[in-house]
């Protein structure tokens, strides 16, 4: 797509066999970047498979993938949704006009409507990455669970994960190529 | 079994998407409406004397910017940050169809109202008020416009057809984008709202009091564009259910079985558009006297299409 060649390549890698699903992520987040009585940057989602008593379960915490061909960006038609520092897609509130067609194209349902009438959603916390800072939900994680960092950086927390364990994408046949990967 | 537990809750989007409600379907038939009415009015007056048209069609290309400014209303009804509004006009995104209509729609009022003026006769030229300063100022631009309208009328024809066209297939195409949604995600939504339009468009038309003649071709024109309106939605689902894969078939069964099943069938299909197909089949073979009942049908068969389509897109996955 336009903005494919960035330098930096923010990801986060998210690791299902440490997720125990307890939500700091969530309060972390939520502390951290002021969202609103229901309004949500990540969430916690729970997958059971089989029939009991051979049950397995996978617990992941998600928020926004920062696709790299975002339908949220492309169907924006104020470009208040956009491709930022290393790869990230991010919200100009200046110029939201809160017509939700970046809801709607969404496939992870990873945006809410803000009460001030902007549409919200997880920035990979940029305001602290900036700083040489780390997400707030990274930080946060009591288990180790998530990890952020560049993933054209080899010797990156997120790069030497998903050279040493197997990963997937969440909806690949969406065409998006999101940079949340789950380590399963 | 596999069964996924969501620790999330947000109004608009869980258990299923339900981001836009009345406003969106009431904008996408008005703009379809308006679509249709700009070809129509275009086509039928098109090389003819004014005389030789009845005032109903020759006034109906002002009611394309009073449909679509009403459409346009409830589009702004819908934006959560309505201040914000202008930012449409701040950019050109060419990627998103919404960016696109939003310029469209500002050409559209220029063209309508100029094609209106070319129609106009003498004696409601003369009509004008012009006491005062401010009246006697605004009819000499009336008349200074209607002037070059005249002078440009094929031109202004040809305009008309070519926003309309756009208009009207850019309200499909921008659900059409939203590929997300299984239901919405065919570029058959374009060419089918488009056609939907202009039948509609003809619906309205009919309401009026118009020649003889001139409701005879609307309906002729009609009774093809509900015709090509019936294959395209037969394409419509089996486009969904041949390349949809397991979403497709599933946004398909709502329309089979699912919950959208009665409204759409009785609405849509019976009420919307065979019923008044075989009614202006009639009128045009048998003689029947032109009643008002089909185009009702075909307005309310058209805001119930958009209707049901919206809101079932919103809850396919």
């Amino acid at each position: 797509m336009l903005f494919k060649n960035y330098r930096t390549r923010y990801a986060m890698v998210m690791d299902t066999r440490r997720c125990v699903g307890c939500q700091t992520c969530v309060l972390a987040c939520k502390a951290e970047n002021g969202v609103p009585v229901n309004g949500y940057r990540d969430w916690i989602v729970t997958e059971t498979k089989g029939e009991f008593p051979h049950l397995s379960m996978e617990i992941r915490s998600e928020r926004c993938m920062h696709c790299t061909n975002a339908p949220c960006v492309t169907n924006c038609p104020t470009g208040a949704s956009h491709f930022a520092k290393g790869g990230t897609v991010q919200i100009d509130r200046a110029l939201c006009t809160g017509c939700k067609a970046c809801v709607a194209a969404c496939p992870y349902g990873a945006r809410y409507v803000h009460p001030d009438g902007y549409v919200d959603k997880c920035s990979f916390c940029m305001h602290r990455v900036t700083k040489g800072a780390s997400t707030a939900c990274v930080e946060g994680c009591p288990t180790k669970a998530l990890a952020f960092g560049d993933l054209n950086d080899p010797s990156s927390d997120v790069a030497r994960l998903l050279h040493s364990r197997t990963s997937k994408l969440l909806s690949p046949e969406e065409g998006t190529e999101p940079n949340l990967y789950f380590l399963v | 079994m596999t069964e996924i537990e969501l620790f999330r809750n947000s109004a608009p989007i869980d258990p299923q998407l339900h981001v836009w409600g009345w406003e969106i379907p009431v904008y996408l038939f008005l703009g379809g409406l308006t679509a249709g009415l700009m070809i129509l009015t275009a086509l039928a007056g098109r090389g003819l004397p004014r005389e030789s048209q009845s005032r109903a069609m020759r006034l109906l290309p002002f009611a394309a910017p009073i449909l679509l400014s009403l459409g346009m209303g409830a589009l702004f009804l819908d934006l959560e940050y309505k201040l914000h509004v202008f930012r449409f006009y701040t950019a050109m995104r060419p990627t998103s169809p919404m960016s696109w209509g939003s310029w469209i729609l500002l050409l559209i009022y220029p063209a309508t109202i100029l094609l209106g003026l070319a129609r106009l006769s003498d004696g409601e030229m003369a009509a004008l008020p012009r006491t005062g300063r401010f009246r006697g100022r605004l009819a000499a631009i009336v008349s200074r416009l209607r002037d070059i309208a005249t002078s440009r009328a094929p031109q202004l024809e040809r305009a008309n057809v070519i926003l309309g066209i756009a208009l009207g297939g850019y309200t499909g195409i921008l659900l059409g984008t939203l590929g997300a949604r299984a239901l919405w995600s065919t570029v058959i939504l374009g060419p089918l709202f488009l056609v939907s339009g202009v039948s509609t468009g003809a619906a309205f038309m009919m309401l009026f009091r118009l020649g003889h003649e001139e409701h005879a071709m609307l309906r002729r024109w009609d009774t093809g564009a509900i015709g090509l309106e019936i294959v395209l939605l037969a394409m419509f689902f089996v486009e969904l259910a041949a390349n949809g894969g397991q979403k497709g078939q599933a946004a398909v069964d709502l329309f089979f079985g699912g919950s959208y099943t009665g409204p759409f069938w009785v609405l849509v299909v019976i009420s919307g558009l065979i019923v008044p197909l075989a009614i202006e089949l009639a009128e045009t073979q048998k003689g029947w006297r032109p009643a008002i009942v089909a185009p009702v049908l075909l307005l309310v068969g058209g805001l119930a299409l958009r209707w049901i389509l919206v809101l079932a897109g919103q809850a396919s996955i």
